[in-house]
């Protein structure tokens, strides 16, 4: 039954661009997609070790410029008489590249930040995210500061000779899109059902219990770190050889806000969540734009809907369903044998 | 040296604006446990309350300010008593996400109200600076010092002098206790809620006139609150005012001697450094206030 269902969800996401022939909502298909895997990616973080991450966009922002350089090439004075070049690579070494030092970066990150927990930690990673940001604007020679990164190449593959797939056009970047974020949400499907997973939920519930049965919390806490730090710098990666232009702007810490909106709306720690919640506000936006809103006003509506998601759906909108569903499997047979009793046992 | 003197200068001026960020700041945070992402967002409604006081409805400049700043204190009090009231002892967390969302509301519903482009409030002050030896300081500079160090004398009188203050060191000691001796949380929270809006309010309307005001000047405002308090101890006064006079030295002499494009680098790279060697930050006491 699950499975069926799995598959038919499949099948009708892999049909889409058969039937639709909007480019501009494919477009927004495409840029949802890459938050979706950006959203899922932080909620292996928030929702299953439970450390709010304020600096996220950081890893994203590193995929995309570690990507970008690779395959633009670049060539910078590390110091006055000391010149550091390399020339372009292929696309798809860039795409690795981005998701390793984006890994990378989440192991140092971790390293650091897992010292302090809490409020010091939510300011530490802004504080991270906010620092990469100032160099990519200002390290002007490597990033070209805002003038932004151009002409950034679009992926080929291929065995060279015989056939190449050129991912120029949007339906072949829906399905790359498509197939990234699927192979996420089965990496981390696998990650929190393993040993490591109970560890990292075991952390959530009750750090000094699961510490004092054995568990090694820097350990699964940085383990977390990376493996979510590379998942957001592949999308990062996706993110600049579909959009194609780079700049500063892609470490706005809005960025961040807007995939924990995504988490917490649709279910932190469930894994249809992310996908859930990066629907709703990866369309949202685009609907309020055709009733003629300003974006100004689209970014209140969200900060309102922030505030009440909290108050009225404090588990996200996925735990919730599931519970309104289980309570109406369950009580038709209940309700007419004994509602006396139900209602006492509540 | 002349140029290293006229930095000193530089910093201690805006070092006293940001310590009323910060002491606004850990006030909250000490007493409610609120990571307040909003406070920036008060400093700038301060900034643009003094602009629509002064340019907009053409009131009296040593008016506005205290207008400005009790605005503040009433924006405060009503985001405590519709927001946060309902939360009290909710996980951290929580209140966090609610107040990033009042953050992003708040924010743009300035830029819808006053839109994108940047502001400048006149002040009535001679252009011509104050020079003393080889530096040199404007008397709108000058003013907004000293108005800062009074608004932190008063502050740390109020919170060790009057029975108000009493009230908030021992709920931040002891919630529970200070409620068993009658003290009336709730009024408490509003209260301190109040008092480190208008603080914030203060450093807003204070800085608008020398600088201009926009929509997003919060956001850097928010952070660097966050890096004074993280320096001086989450819940210290004393330290986040220390915290607030060194963070302007940092960033003035990095400005001066590094590059100015990373001037608000420094209170970032202040964050990580700090709480990678001494997380409790330079003054906390286990985290005391007063």
């Amino acid at each position: 039954m699950k499975r069926g269902l799995a598959i038919a969800w499949l099948l009708f996401l892999a049909s889409v661009p058969v039937w639709l022939d909007d480019l501009y909502v494919l477009h927004v298909l495409i840029i949802t997609g890459i938050f979706i895997i950006a959203a899922m990616s932080l909620n292996l973080l928030l929702g299953y070790t439970g450390q709010l991450s304020l600096g996220h966009v950081a890893f994203f922002g590193i995929g995309a410029y570690t990507s970008s350089l690779t395959t633009l090439g670049f060539s910078v004075h590390l110091l006055p008489d000391w010149q550091v070049s390399a020339d372009p690579r292929p696309v798809w070494l860039g795409m690795l590249l981005g998701t390793l030092v984006a890994g990378l970066a989440g192991w140092a990150i971790g390293k650091v930040s897992f010292k302090v927990r809490g409020a010091y930690f939510v300011i530490v990673t802004v504080s991270f995210a906010e620092v990469i940001r100032l160099v990519a604007l200002n390290w002007v020679e490597l990033t070209q500061g805002p003038m932004a990164l151009n002409n950034i190449p679009y992926l080929r593959l291929g065995v060279p000779g015989l056939f190449e797939i050129s991912f120029l056009r949007k339906p072949a970047n829906y399905y790359l899109v498509l197939a990234v974020a699927i192979l996420s949400y089965i990496v981390i499907r696998r990650l929190v059902h393993s040993r490591a997973g109970r560890a990292m939920i075991a952390l959530r519930e009750n750090e000094p219990l699961a510490a004092s049965v054995g568990v090694d919390v820097t350990r699964y806490l940085v383990l977390a770190t990376v493996v979510s730090a590379a998942m957001a710098g592949a999308a990062g990666t996706l993110y600049a050889h579909y959009v194609r232009i780079v700049d500063p702007d892609v470490f706005l810490f809005i960025y961040t806000v807007t995939m924990v909106i995504m988490v917490v709306t649709g279910g932190k720690g469930t894994l249809a969540g992310p996908v859930v919640g990066g629907l709703i506000f990866g369309l949202l936006p685009e609907t309020l734009r055709t009733l003629e809103i300003r974006a100004e006003t689209q970014w209140v509506i969200y900060g309102v809907l922030m505030v009440l998601v909290v108050y009225f759906l404090p588990e996200g909108i996925v735990p919730a369903l599931r519970n309104w569903w289980k309570g109406r499997q369950q009580s038709p047979p209940n309700a007419l044998a004994a509602p006396a009793g139900t209602e006492a046992a509540r | 040296m002349d140029q290293f003197l006229q930095h000193a200068l530089n910093a201690l001026i805006l070092g006293g604006t940001y310590a009323l960020l910060g002491i606004g700041l850990t006030l909250i945070f000490g007493i409610m446990r609120v990571v307040n992402f909003a406070h920036g967002e008060l400093y700038a409604f301060g900034a643009y309350m003094m602009y629509l006081w002064v340019m907009v409805l053409g009131a009296n400049f040593y008016l506005a300010l205290p207008l400005a700043v009790l605005l503040g204190v009433a924006l405060g009090a009503v985001i405590e008593l519709v927001l946060l009231r309902r939360l009290r002892g909710a996980d951290i967390d929580t209140t966090m996400l609610v107040m990033i969302g009042a953050w992003i509301a708040l924010q743009n519903t300035e830029q819808l109200v006053w839109s994108g482009v940047a502001k400048s409030i006149n002040a009535p002050f001679p252009s011509s600076p104050l020079v003393l030896g080889s530096v040199s300081v404007s008397w709108n500079r000058l003013f907004v010092f000293v108005v800062a160090l009074t608004l932190i004398a008063a502050t740390y009188a109020v919170i060790n002098r009057t029975k108000l203050g009493m009230a908030m060191r021992a709920t931040f000691q002891d919630r529970d206790t200070a409620a068993l001796m009658g003290v009336e949380i709730g009024r408490i929270h509003t209260a301190t809620f109040a008092l480190g809006s208008g603080l914030a309010a203060a450093a807003g309307a204070l800085l608008g006139p020398v600088f201009v005001v926009y929509p997003t000047m919060g956001d850097l405002a928010s952070l660097k609150a966050f890096a004074i308090v993280i320096l001086g101890g989450l819940g210290s006064i004393p330290g986040a005012t220390i915290g607030g006079f060194i963070l302007a030295f940092m960033e003035e002499l990095g400005a001066g001697y590094v590059s100015s494009g990373y001037r608000d680098a420094m209170g970032f790279l202040l964050i990580i450094v700090i709480l990678v060697l001494k997380p409790t930050g330079l003054f906390a006491q286990k985290e005391r206030i007063g």
